[in-house]
């Protein structure tokens, strides 16, 4: 079923939310289809990050349906999501910052099957449970060396730069075998170097594991440089979508932006 | 390289080769008849000590949840354990078989508990949780008190068979042996890496696909069940049960001996939890008589002077000359590498909970490392 083509990876059908009278976002339709880096794009306020909050089942919607590969997914919790293959990073970095980096992938990995050692079995000290560990290991240096990050798999992760916490949020995402990453601003507090390089290293992991992106991003050069086609929001409605310069010709998007010329 | 693998190897067995060698150091002179009765009560005690505290350590350092009802589970391993070992006593004697079924019915009914306490854990944060457990301890203790004589003994106390004091503190030695091998390894494996990173962050964990209510009820399980296990030993070591000694100041001490071993940090739980309990048993024994009254007075004292010691800002560079740490390190000419650990090794011992303990035990010296770091955000939602 999944193998289906016309199938897309996620479809949200006037997908809602309110939080007491306010209606954080309502009417949203965005469909995704394979392999696409998608752009999710609108002011501050706009309902974004509630979007991501919604798929990833932190938020129950109070109207409308999410499906992934289409499969309803709006009433799963937030665990089950992500094992039906919807990973994420966030706005404001959550780390496990007590942990060394390479251990911050190797949680990423916890649910693989080909990692799977039972509870008695590492209690026990099962030889599984020494084999799963150094796969495991394994397996973390490899992602961590698509990011750069190899070098500092032994740090503390509240010890690396900004940027390289960023990084290493997308990686332990990119760990749980997604078929859906999210990014939440995953340039923000970067610097254009940086920046450039992670346009470069998101199409790769795009390319390497065969994944579909949906990214918020309120660099336009940074979407435009990435992004298949966008969705505009604002005030949590549907402003616009298409292409990206589609997008940015459409009057009504240039209506919202004026006035906000820092966008 | 070699000289690598050797070193990291002593690092995880420390806790096992230290705990085997007073094991078997005082198992011969016990068996030799050198030991005195107050020697092997005291290693009992010890031994029960640093079950609790490590059992504890579990919820408190690495899931990073209060909780303030460890004796509560303690109160019904004893209780049960011991009403079993009374009732086998007739078939079985006072023998290992009756040891070892009263042990673990005593931890499976602790255990069982652990998971009706852990659901409200699913959904109540930190301060909140503490005061549920808090409750609970004292739900736990009331319930028994108003017991009838014949089921568990009432106000006057459950009387348990006696077992043979020279083999007793070794029975106990082994089980922490036990305890410390199954609570190492789950904590180095997956599974334990799994409830750090739910301790880090909640939120992250879940959207990582790991499964917290899971942990959370298995976390409080294991750990009630080594505290009902302690609870058995308990009984027996003191031939009698006695719900009034399961109150909140246990727990409060358990907590403690957490606490100033470090969160999270085992060996550390071990060392501290010996020693407090080797300072009240010395404590009573020195002052008996008109000077009991200065028994809890001085190790009130010399426990706030160890928190002073360990946490007040003043004394850090103090600390970082005299540490046992550094002691250590010196000695085995390893130097000490903050920023760096292996893969093998969790920097287990900077542990921010998600209350502060500090605060609860009313000892405001210190805006301490953990708290003073930039916070990436709550566990609330954005
Ligand atoms: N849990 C919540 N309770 C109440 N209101 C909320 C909640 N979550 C979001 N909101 C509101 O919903 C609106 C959209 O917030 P959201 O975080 O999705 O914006 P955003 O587009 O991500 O903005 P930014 O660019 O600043 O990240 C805001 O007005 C916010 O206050
Ligand atoms: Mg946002």
């Amino acid at each position: 079923m999944n193998n289906n083509v016309s199938l897309p990876v996620l479809e949200t059908k006037n997908l809602g939310v309110s939080f007491g009278g306010l209606k954080a976002c309502s009417e949203v339709d965005i469909t995704i289809n394979k392999k696409e880096i998608y752009g999710l794009i609108g002011p501050n306020g706009a309902g974004k990050t509630t979007i991501f909050n919604l798929i990833t089942g932190i938020y129950a919607p109070t109207t409308g349906e999410i499906y992934l590969c289409g499969e309803k997914i709006n009433k799963l919790s937030q665990e089950t999501i992500c094992h039906k293959g919807v990973a994420r990073t966030f706005q404001n970095i959550r780390l496990f910052n007590n942990m060394t980096v390479i251990r911050n992938v190797m949680v990423g990995l916890h649910n693989r099957k080909e990692f799977k050692c039972s509870f008695i079995e590492s209690a026990l000290r099962f030889p599984r449970q020494f084999k799963v560990e150094k796969a495991m290991r394994e397996k973390a240096k490899e992602i961590l060396r698509i990011f750069g990050l190899e070098e500092e798999r032994n740090n503390l992760a509240c010890n690396l730069p900004y940027g390289m916490q960023r990084k290493l949020e997308i990686a332990r995402a990119l760990a749980t075998e997604p078929k859906l990453l999210l990014l939440d601003e995953p340039a923000a507090g970067m610097n254009p170097n940086e920046t450039m390089e992670l346009v470069e290293t998101i199409k790769k992991i795009r390319d390497m594991f065969d994944i579909t992106i949906l990214l918020i991003e309120h660099d336009l050069k940074f979407v435009s440089g990435l992004c298949d086609r966008v969705t505009v929001l604002n005030f949590g409605k549907v402003l616009s979508t298409g292409t990206v310069s589609e997008v940015l010709n459409d009057p009504s998007v240039i209506e919202a932006y004026i006035g906000k010329d820092d966008e | 390289m070699i000289k690598h693998k050797k070193n990291f190897k002593l690092k995880h067995y420390i806790n096992y080769i230290g705990i085997g060698f007073v094991t078997i150091l005082f198992s011969i002179l016990s068996l030799t008849g050198n030991a005195s009765i107050s020697l092997q009560f005291l290693l009992e005690k010890i031994a029960i000590s640093i079950i609790l505290a490590v059992s504890l350590g579990l919820v408190v350092g690495f899931l990073g949840e209060l909780s303030l009802g460890h004796a509560g589970f303690m109160c019904i391993g004893a209780y049960i354990g011991g009403k079993v070992s009374a009732m086998l006593e007739a078939s079985l004697g006072c023998g290992i078989s009756n040891l070892l079924i009263s042990l673990i019915v005593g931890g499976i009914a602790a255990g069982i508990c652990g998971v009706i306490i852990g659901l409200p854990a699913l959904r109540l944060r930190g301060d909140y949780l503490a005061i549920v457990t808090l409750a609970f301890g004292e739900i736990v203790k009331t319930i028994f008190i108003n017991t009838s004589a014949e089921s568990f003994g009432g106000a006057t106390g459950l009387s348990t068979p006696r077992y043979n004091r020279e083999f007793l503190f070794i029975y106990a030695f082994i089980i922490v042996l036990i305890m410390l091998f199954i609570v190492q390894n789950l904590i180095r494996s997956k599974h334990g890496r799994a409830i750090t990173a739910i301790r880090d962050s909640e939120i992250a964990s879940r959207a990582t696909g790991i499964n917290v209510t899971r942990y959370k009820l298995l976390v409080f399980a294991l750990s009630a069940f080594f505290a009902g296990i302690a609870g058995v030993l308990f009984s027996f070591s003191n031939y009698r049960v006695q719900c009034t000694k399961f109150d909140y100041n246990y727990s409060i001490e358990i907590l403690v001996m957490v606490v100033l071993g470090g969160m999270g940090n085992i060996t550390g739980g071990i060392i501290s939890s010996s020693l407090i309990t080797l300072l009240q048993v010395k404590l009573a024994t020195l002052l008996s008589g008109n000077l009991a009254v200065l028994q809890n007075v001085l190790y009130a004292l010399i426990l706030v002077l160890i928190v002073i010691y360990n946490n007040a800002p003043r004394l850090k560079g103090f600390r970082e000359k005299y540490s046992i740490k550094v002691l250590f390190n010196k000695i085995f000419k390893k130097k000490a590498d903050p920023a760096t650990v292996r893969d093998d090794e969790a920097k287990w011992d900077r542990v921010p909970t998600k209350i502060n303990v500090d605060d609860l035990l009313s000892m405001d010296l210190v805006v301490t490392e953990s708290v003073a770091k930039p916070d990436k955000g709550g566990e609330h939602n954005e």
